[in-house]
């Protein structure tokens, strides 16, 4: 198990290393900066949030297509003008309790409901973006300037990074600490492998997979947060097609889509794969289009490469 | 909720404002004065034969959008003599055809479209105009003329051409030599944005000047945002930056705010409000807006009552509204947008 996992993660560390040295070439001035890092970690930290979230649901053996709608709902509902008048804490509060709610709905559907998680997480992803455009009547809602402790999250630096770089960092700390060191993390592993035999060994595994959803939704109020730190608005436009990127990074990062194998550090890896793509592509003035075909080929070899390890170590 | 009611008000009142504008030369009404129409000088704002105006657009996504609905709602209700029937906005192409079908089987006098494609939609716009139903197309054109009777809508190479000149004249002025050029723009793949691209480049060319880069965001503050902060890190000395869309553009101003940086002039599009107070401000490097001002519903919907009446426009000579009238986009700087701000759109 930790040997398939060291190799799957030199796979990864290869393909970043090979980026960057594309990087380094193509824009000697431009990529090492510490400015572009700093950026590209921004970028990515609010999917990434996102992302550990999403680790726990596939490895317990499930799927959350809505995470991008749940943290559109978030943002909106923190940002309307009842909300806000309540100041920056209580808008923070709020984008996790929404997150929260709505994981926790989605795993109550998922878990005792027993609809199958594609359908239960996709009614989500529909009607939470329903909500959320009805909450702002479509329109895109600024953080007004008393509550602008929020963007400080984006503007403040501490040793020149930015604080929600640091809230990224905490939530993949506090992610691995549960996966791999608690029996959270142990049971999740269970449910996802073999849920039978985990209900056997005494595992509530309705519950348990109840509260994986509930989660995913806590990280989806985070990455609200962090959106509106970045954007300075709540919109329910914010995290379009975020489940895709989601699941991908999850995917490269080699956690088997049936579940109960998979790592968090893959899942992070996976994601910077594809930010440094995205990144490349800016800095070299390339095409949208292309980036999303390097975008989805990269998709298809992480998996071919995977299965072959795979054979190789059974 | 009163702010919302307010809003509308000045909606409203921009609305009568521009379409006083065309129709008459007395001086604009104040438009906080605007809850009744302004009188027209011929008299065409007096109530005629009444009419039921059909309304389809797509779903507002995005505070353009939304704003168009709101105006053609707001216009209508001016109107003792128009009974407005929207449909049910919608981005799918299937359900447009068939709402616009139900507005043409309800016989109203005349339909007012949006269409999510001019293409796709072209056919049951062509049914409308063959059941005697005088279609009003809006904005994004239908391919046949024979599918519509009138078409009014934005200038999309026009805009480009003002944010080229606005960038042009500006440097030129600063004497930068090979000047570093962005552009941001919407969805690359629309017609209307490659028109854009296309007004803004040959505008510059006209300086002899060309853009350094360009990269596409999709219309929302979250991918302006993502775009805005890739080109900063592109290119560590900008001169100018137009960004095609001023919804994407809180995205992009928040970008170039979190980097700290302000040597350039940017040039945003459309003409949302958040712009221009930014503009009036002067506290940012957004100094200019181009127009695409979704006030162009209004205008349509009085253009429906008018062909619907069977009355022509009372300034010009002819006894019908004209085939087809393009708006100009007009530039908003700190100079002129006291007169703007009443026209701006909440994104």
């Amino acid at each position: 198990m930790s040997r398939l996992g060291q190799m799957r993660h030199l796979g990864l560390f290869v393909a970043i290393g090979l980026l960057v040295i594309v990087g380094l070439i193509t824009k000697p001035d431009n990529f090492a900066t510490t400015s572009n890092v700093v950026s590209m970690l921004s970028l990515a930290a609010t999917i990434g949030v996102i992302t550990v979230g999403a680790t726990f649901v596939i490895i317990g053996g499930g799927i959350d297509l809505s995470v991008g709608a749940i943290m559109a709902l978030a943002s909106v509902w923190a940002t309307t003008l009842a909300t806000q008048e309540f100041g920056p804490f209580v808008m923070a509060v709020c984008a996790i309790l929404v997150g929260t709610g709505a994981g926790l709905v989605n795993g109550l559907l998922v878990a005792y409901g027993r609809l199958v998680p594609f359908i239960a997480t996709l009614a989500m992803l529909v009607a939470a973006r329903g909500l959320a455009q009805r909450m702002s009547d479509r329109k895109t809602q600024l953080i007004q300037t008393g509550n602008s402790a929020i963007v400080e999250l984006s503007t403040t630096r501490l040793l020149g990074i930015p604080l929600l770089v640091y809230v990224f960092a905490l939530v993949v700390v506090l992610g691995w600490i549960l996966l791999n060191r608690t029996t959270f993390g142990r049971r999740t592993y269970a449910v996802g492998g073999n849920p039978e035999a985990a209900r056997l060994a005494g595992i509530d595994v309705r519950r348990h997979t109840m509260l994986l959803y509930a989660l995913s939704g806590l990280c989806c109020g985070i990455a609200a947060i962090l959106i509106m730190a970045r954007t300075t608005t709540g919109s329910s436009t914010h995290g379009d097609l975020y489940e895709l990127d989601a699941i991908a990074a999850v995917i490269i990062g080699g956690t088997l889509l049936t579940g109960g194998r998979g790592t968090i550090i893959g899942s992070i890896l996976g994601l910077l794969i594809f930010t440094l793509i995205t990144n490349l592509f800016i800095l070299n003035g390339l095409n949208t289009s292309d980036q999303l075909i390097a975008k989805g080929l990269i998709i298809v070899v992480a998996v071919l490469l995977q299965r072959r390890n795979l054979k190789e170590i059974r | 909720m009163t702010e919302n009611v307010a809003r509308r008000g000045f909606l409203v009142g921009g609305a009568v404002l521009l379409a006083t504008g065309c129709t008459s030369n007395e001086p604009a009404a104040a438009p906080s004065s605007a809850a009744a129409p302004a009188p027209a000088a011929s008299g065409n704002d007096q109530p005629g034969t009444k009419v039921v105006i059909g309304f389809s657009a797509p779903a507002a996504d995005h505070g353009w959008i939304a704003a168009i609905a709101k105006n053609a709602e707001a216009t209508a209700k001016q109107y003792t003599d128009v009974e407005f029937r929207p449909v049910d906005p919608t981005n799918d192409i299937n359900q447009q055809i068939s709402a616009v079908e139900s507005l043409i089987a309800a016989k109203v006098a005349a339909l007012v479209i949006l269409p999510n494609d001019g293409q796709q939609l072209n056919q049951v716009a062509l049914q409308a105009t063959d059941a005697g139903i005088p279609v009003i197309n809006l904005d994004r054109v239908f391919p046949d003329k024979l599918a519509y009777r009138t078409w009014i809508g934005g200038d999309n190479y026009g805009m480009g051409v003002a944010a080229g000149h606005y960038i042009g004249a500006k440097l030129k002025e600063k004497g930068v030599s090979n000047p570093v050029i962005l552009e941001i723009q919407g969805i690359a793949t629309l017609p209307l944005t490659q028109d854009r691209s296309k007004g803004f480049a040959d505008a510059l060319k006209t300086y002899g000047f060309s853009v350094t880069a360009k990269q596409d965001a999709k219309f929302t503050v979250e991918t302006g945002n993502q775009v805005a902060a890739g080109l900063l890190q592109a290119h560590k000395k900008i001169d100018a930056l137009w960004n095609h869309d001023d919804d994407q553009g809180v995205g992009v101003l928040a970008a170039i705010k979190e980097a700290n940086r302000s040597e350039f002039v940017m040039v945003g599009g459309a003409g949302s409000l958040n712009a221009m107070k930014e503009i009036q401000s002067g506290s940012s490097v957004l100094e200019a807006t181009v127009t695409y001002s979704p006030t162009m519903a209004s205008s349509a919907i009085k253009l429906a009552r008018l062909i619907a009446q069977g009355k022509g426009m009372s300034d010009l000579v002819e006894n019908q509204v004209p085939q087809s009238i393009t708006l100009a986009s007009e530039t908003i700087t700190k100079e002129n947008v006291e007169k703007y701000l009443p026209l701006g759109f909440e994104s």
